[in-house]
């Protein structure tokens, strides 16, 4: 009946499918039971963005190999059309739900449309200038975004675009029934909370059905042949561009739904929040949890979001501890030596399944 | 005119400072092929223990600046020996994060050993400018500035083109294995690298300090990327790559805030960039390598 | 040249390499957790044995803005030490929250783990806006801010408080102050567009100042990340011909303008709100560079009647209170008395000080470091705007 699970691939595959469910049962259990302090049950969500994001990453820098810096832009344009949409149709769909799916599909699209414009200029490089490139993006995507003005009213959206800093929600025009949705650099402030746990657990899965499927299907394998010789995979007939634009529009896409779960659950958001500071933190997780490795990238992002707050009882010390132990950790997971004396200790098991986690 | 001259005057000497700092960037990358993103929080380092020695001993500044490149080198050196030596044979993602964790690490030991609130720094260059630059915005920090930028590039020239160190960096940037079979040491080219590289920034964080006076824990980050930026428009890994490169990216930012938007002006920066390397797709001065089969 | 290329970054994180990662972090979030009980992280005050009422404190302790939310979480500290009464003792904590909305609703809810009864805090507006709104839904915890100035912190939140001006009063305020002083000036405004306090006053100024026919020649911005050099926009504001600045902007910022105006030799008036107290007390500063500073605000640490407050803060914490640490302190203040005319004890639950303190808040008067304050039923603070001036070093009454 589990015949398919003989493939190993396929086994590793419904592994991470089958943590994800269990991780998701165990904590709604524990949080229906009241037994989880608020400060986890607070984060919940977040870590499912975090997630997803990681998880998208992943698909650019671990398997399509190019290294982005400025993810939290498209996290950026997701999370602002998310607000948008969820909060323009508050009047026309009082169902939650609906809205949050509406805003999660309307947060994609716009990534992804400006993942595609973004990848034309972009992926004609390759390497550090690749890594720069992304990074100037995320920064425009910040700034232009600060600039936005948008209200709703009855009329419809009203946008403005605040070039020389000078307009404010006013100049909108907005009626008396009218809201302002975003207020420039104010950002969003007064959206409704919407976002679940079960919508986060609900967009993980989905993420990792994409991600997974893609990285195993024909398409995934031209990506993973274009990432490991570039010439080589162009002499047999395959477009570098095109699989690098999917991986590349597919992950910004993933990220745009994450940001509009991030962004509909809390009630005020500046665009300063996405800044290259986030796209380092979210390459972090994909580093730590190993590259290709989405189950890696999985458990990266969780721990490595709670870890800051687990460690507040270190107060003034906190970030330090957390810089330090990222740099012990960087040290002792690549350091060959060290390498060498965990492999001396613990024997080394079958080789072929590191393989498989490599690609997984 | 004569506005249009203040601005291009601003624009150069926010430029220089830039310049300097990209320079500190470019010898690291061109040697150890390594993003260096703590580079901009040595630079804070080095104002903090400039700030230190000018205003808790009362020492005059030209003491402090040797206080700064001496704490400063010696914090190169051992960054580099006890974060990035250990991953020098793993891969360059894995060094990329470690830097990343310096960079956090250092701003938080900052702040705890000197307190979150801001200090403000006493400029370390005053005299009297002539008057007829005094016109055009010319501060004595600028006229400080550029000419420090101009002989630190000179004396990088010098050092990596006739100097026996300075020929041994350039074969490791061009091939570490050929280079130790040749008898290089690599690893103490390597930390020589670093050990100049954070001198340049200790001297970048003494006159960034001066041009623009609030020190904090966080003051080094955005000069250290929008340097970096500068760097790579210049072609990474060339020093008068990033000499120029910081001019640019001083002036462009000058003219697009002057002339253009203040809430816009790092994206008119970061576009210029893009564009830049979308034509020269190793920057300006940088030499394209085709990829080999 | 290039170092990342897709070729030399293959996947070569193995298993055993994820595994040994993972477990180091998990052994430090396992040693975390552990010394949990131990030691009380923030700062505290009393005895932390259910005999005395928490206050929670949230402001960024580390970050750009680390030097606010130092100054609001001290400020409370010091306050829940001074007005504990042998009846009533406070107890204070404080989180760190790097003036992020997520951060802060993080540290919001690490607090009311740790059993927080009301929040004093967050310290900045973003934050606050964010953290009001999960301390208005159920269960509700009473929140005032001693610093968030928008008026949307307040809006529409039952358990929600102000102790400082929300900008548009406070720049309409500055533009009738000024229309009196300085009628004849040109002005340029000096803000920080990505700044919600600062955009917040501009707005609500401009609007005011156009009623009251006040001549705005030029306006210029900036953002944090842009904040080393004011140069250009300096030498096009004297373009413009300029001849007083209003810059509702923060002292950090405010001592660059200060100090580039001087360098270009640019004689001009300036004035700031709130934001700019402090200004005298950073390090370094050269203090000649701020005579004859306006700046409207309503805590003086030069002031005779805040000598006590004064001293007491700077023994403990080295350094001169500013506006932050004063309304954080006006804050604890109308706290102690909002829970006597509420009868509420130490024991009391969140819920029910959430559900009572509000309608005490609107009974009160507090005398406070900050002047005479009241409060709406909508939670806003109303106080009096006092407009002084830096004078050999000193604020001076203008």
């Amino acid at each position: 009946m589990f015949k398919f699970l003989q493939n190993k691939k396929t086994r590793s595959d419904f592994l991470t499918y089958a943590l994800v469910i269990l991780a998701f049962i165990v904590v709604s259990f524990l949080k229906d039971a009241g037994m989880i302090p608020r400060m986890i049950a607070g984060q919940l969500v977040p870590i499912c963005a975090y997630i997803v994001m990681a998880i998208s990453l992943n698909l650019v820098v671990g398997v399509a190999g190019d290294l982005s810096l400025g993810h939290a832009g498209f996290m950026s344009v997701g999370a602002y059309s998310g607000i948008v949409a969820a909060m323009s149709l508050s009047e026309a769909i009082p169902n939650d739900t609906v809205r949050l799916v509406i805003a999660l599909i309307v947060g994609a699209a716009c990534a992804a449309l400006a993942g595609f414009l973004i990848g034309i200029p972009v992926l004609r490089l390759s390497g550090d200038y690749l890594a720069i490139v992304t990074l100037a993006f995320g920064e425009i995507i910040k700034e232009v975004v600060t600039c936005l003005i948008v209200g709703v009213d009855e009329r419809g959206l009203h946008v403005l675009f605040n070039l020389t800093g000078k307009l404010t929600v006013d100049n909108l025009g907005l009626s008396e029934t009218g809201v302002a949705i975003i207020k420039g650099a104010q950002g969003a402030s007064g959206t409704d909370m919407i976002s679940t746990l079960f919508a986060g657990f609900v967009l993980v899965m989905v993420a990792l059905v994409i991600v997974l499927n893609l990285v195993r299907s024909r398409t995934g394998r031209a990506i993973l042949a274009v990432r490991d010789n570039r010439i080589a995979a162009e002499s047999v007939g395959i477009s570098t561009t095109k699989y690098r634009m999917i991986a590349f529009v597919v992950s910004a896409a993933l990220a745009g739904a994450a940001g509009a779960l991030f962004g509909n659950s809390f009630s005020q958001l500046s665009a300063t929040k996405f800044d290259f500071n986030m796209s380092i933190l979210i390459l972090v997780f994909v580093v730590l949890g190993g590259l290709g490795n989405m189950r890696g990238s999985i458990i990266a992002a969780t721990i490595l979001t709670i870890l800051p707050e687990a460690l507040r009882q270190f107060s003034d010390y906190r970030m330090l501890v957390y810089a330090i132990v990222l740099i012990l950790v960087m040290i002792g997971t690549n350091n060959d030596s060290l390498k060498n004396l965990v492999a001396r200790v613990i024997p080394k098991r079958k080789t072929s399944e590191e393989e498989v986690s490599a690609d997984a | 005119m004569t506005v249009f001259l203040q601005y291009l005057v601003n624009g150069l000497s926010m430029g220089s400072v830039y310049a300097i700092i990209a320079l500190g960037y470019t010898m690291v990358y061109g040697i150890a092929k390594m993003l260096n993103f703590a580079h901009g929080d040595v630079i804070m380092i080095g104002a903090y223990i400039s700030f230190v020695v000018t205003s808790y001993m009362g020492l005059p500044a030209i003491v402090s600046v040797i206080a700064a490149v001496a704490v400063c080198t010696a914090l190169g050196i051992l960054i580099e020996g006890l974060a990035y030596k250990p991953l020098r044979q793993a891969g360059p993602l894995a060094v990329l994060i470690t830097a990343i964790g310096v960079s956090y690490f250092l701003q938080n030991a900052a702040q705890l050993i000197w307190g979150a609130t801001p200090k403000n720094f006493t400029s370390i260059v005053s005299f009297p400018v002539p008057a007829f630059l005094k016109a055009y915005n010319v501060s004595a920090v600028s006229l400080v500035t550029v000419i420090a930028c101009l002989l630190i590039m000179a004396g990088l020239m010098w050092f990596t083109g006739k100097t026996k160190m300075g020929k041994a960096m350039r074969a490791v940037s061009e091939d570490k294995a050929a280079a130790q079979l040749m008898g290089i040491n690599v690893n103490r080219t390597i930390s020589m690298t670093f050990a100049i590289g954070s001198a340049l920034a200790a001297i970048a964080g003494v006159l960034l300090c001066s041009y623009s006076p609030v020190l904090q824990p966080t003051t080094g980050s955005m000069p250290g990327i929008k340097a970096f930026t500068a760097a790579v428009f210049g072609g990474i890994g060339s020093i008068p790559g990033a000499f120029v490169g910081g001019i640019l990216l001083g002036i462009i930012e000058a003219m697009a805030q002057a002339y253009i938007s203040t809430s816009l002006a790092n994206s008119i920066v970061f576009g210029v960039l893009i564009v830049v390397l979308l034509v020269k797709p190793a920057g300006l001065f940088g030499k394209y390598v085709p990829e080999k089969v | 040249m290039s170092c990342l290329t897709g070729k030399s970054f293959n996947p070569v994180m193995n298993r055993r390499s994820v595994i040994a990662g993972v477990a180091g972090l998990g052994a430090v979030g396992i040693l975390a957790g552990c010394s949990g009980n131990e030691s009380e992280g923030g700062s505290t005050a009393a005895a932390d044995d259910g005999s005395a009422f928490k206050i929670g404190a949230i402001g960024p302790l580390t970050g750009s803005a680390a030097s606010y939310g130092t100054s609001v979480c001290n400020g409370v500290e010091l306050a829940c030490k001074d007005f504990s009464t042998d009846d009533l003792k406070f107890v204070s904590k404080s989180e760190d929250d790097v003036a992020d909305g997520e951060k802060s609703v993080n540290a919001f809810n690490s607090l009311a783990d740790w059993g927080m009864q009301a929040l004093v805090g967050p310290t900045t507006t973003g934050a606050s806006l964010a953290v009001a709104e999960v301390a208005n839904q159920d269960p509700q915890m009473f929140m005032i801010t001693p610093s968030a100035s928008s008026p949307d912190v307040t809006a529409d939140k039952t358990c929600v408080f102000q102790a400082c001006f929300n900008d548009p009063n406070q720049g309409a305020n500055a533009a009738t102050k000024l229309a009196e002083m300085f009628p004849d000036e040109k002005f340029v405004v000096f803000y920080n567009s990505g700044d919600t306090y600062s955009s917040g006053i501009r707005d609500a100024f401009v609007a005011k100042a156009e009623e009251l026919k006040l001549n705005i020649v030029d306006e210029e911005t900036f953002k944090d990340d842009s904040a080393t050099s004011f140069t250009n926009q300096l030498t096009k504001a004297k373009d413009a011909g300029a001849t007083m600045i209003f810059a509702p902007i923060y002292y950090t910022p405010a001592s660059v303008l200060l100090a580039n105006a001087n360098e270009m030799g640019y004689d001009v008036k300036m004035m700031g709100c709130d934001g700019m107290d402090g200004i005298l007390g950073v390090e370094g500063f050269d203090t000649s560079l701020a005579e004859g500073l306006y700046l409207m605000t309503p805590f003086s640490a030069d002031e005779e009647k805040n000598a006590d407050f004064v001293a007491a803060y700077k023994d403990a914490y080295d350094e001169v209170p500013d506006q932050f640490a004063a309304d954080a302190y006006d804050a604890v203040h109308a706290v102690s008395l909002a829970l006597a005319e509420a009868g509420l004890g130490a024991d009391a639950d969140p819920a029910d000080v959430a559900a009572k303190l509000p309608e005490a808040m609107t009974k009160i008067t507090v005398e406070g470091l900050t002047g005479t304050l009241t409060w709406n039923d909508k939670g806003e603070v109303e106080k009096d705007p006092m407009v002084y001036v830096i004078k050999d070093g000193k604020y001076v009454a203008a």
